[in-house]
């Protein structure tokens, strides 16, 4: 998303088969990351970004050109993946079992003292942390996950969000909460620095 | 003292709370989603800081909220890069056989 993209998608003859390579290069990482980030099985995802690639090529004739093709072979992604995702339902596997805020019969938010707060920068120098955050992410049950990975993690605004999960706006900020607040809680431990 | 302060303190706070222009935590909570989107009003900021100022729990829960927000973006992205560096030849391979495949009408 952040990324500008320089390869164009490679429609105009004559094509290559270098530019082929390239271009299809250049985008696999992240679509894979995107769609592993919604499907979660990495074998399904692979198949997502195959039948993307395809669905790329296949409509080159109908970008634009006026969004950037990033954004435009996102929304792609994101669609083939949410579909996969139907189509494959997951058994609910091992769901996270989570709390969200807890608050007294006053209203007062019960939260126990913090203190020592670590920073990502030091958390994420384990590799095996951020694998615990990635499953953290993986565990939430699904409409917790997508909300967080559309908002949060590829940055989509709420409108787009709501639109392509077919729910409200302020479903969507409801359910985001939810989702952050149970995130925070399972990596509370690595937070407070005692994992 | 300490035993003392825990039960009383949040009866306080409780009070506190009641007080003209402050809000419980509990309301405080409906408001994190838009104070991080940037929508609260003037007003709704002003009455959402005013509470963090007087209660620990929520602005030490809005700073771990935050941080926890910050670790999973970053570990993303961090796996992103991973995937960046290392993407999978094969995959790549059979996505550029199948493109030429299909141009060349063969499929």
């Amino acid at each position: 998303m952040k990324k500008k993209a320089t390869a164009s998608v490679p429609n105009s003859v004559p094509e290559t088969i270098c530019r082929t390579t390239e271009f299809v290069q250049e985008h696999t990482g992240w679509m894979l990351r995107t769609a592993t980030g919604i499907v979660v099985d990495r074998q399904i995802a692979e198949d997502v970004v195959q039948e993307s690639f395809v669905k790329v090529f296949e409509k080159s004739d109908q970008f634009s050109g006026i969004a950037p093709l990033r954004r435009w072979m996102h929304r792609i992604v994101v669609n083939q993946a949410l579909m996969a995702l139907r189509k494959h339902k997951r058994t609910q596997q091992r769901e996270a079992h989570a709390s969200g805020p807890e608050f007294n019969e006053d209203g007062c938010r019960l939260e126990d003292k913090w203190s020592n707060l670590e920073t990502p920068e030091t958390i994420l120098r384990s590799s095996q942390n951020r694998d615990q955050v990635l499953a953290a992410i993986s565990a939430l049950p699904e409409k917790y996950r997508l909300v967080v990975l559309l908002r949060d993690i590829e940055e989509l605004p709420t409108s787009e969000t709501a639109l392509i999960l077919e729910i409200t706006e302020a479903n969507v900020k409801v359910r985001l909460h939810r989702a952050r607040s149970n995130l925070k809680s399972i990596l509370e431990p690595l937070l407070r620095g005692n994992s | 003292m300490a035993l003392l302060s825990s039960r009383l303190r949040l009866k306080i706070k409780a009070l506190i709370f009641r007080l003209p222009g402050m809000i419980t935590c509990a309301e405080f909570d409906r408001f994190i989603v838009d104070y991080f989107e940037g929508e609260l009003s003037d007003a709704e900021l002003r009455t959402f800081e005013r509470h963090m100022a007087v209660c620990r729990e929520c602005r030490e829960y809005l700073a771990a909220y935050r941080a926890s927000m910050a670790l999973v973006r970053d570990a993303s992205a961090q796996a992103t890069d991973v995937d960046l560096t290392d993407p999978p030849e094969d995959l790549i391979a059979a996505i550029v056989a199948a493109r030429n495949r299909n141009k060349n009408g063969l499929s």
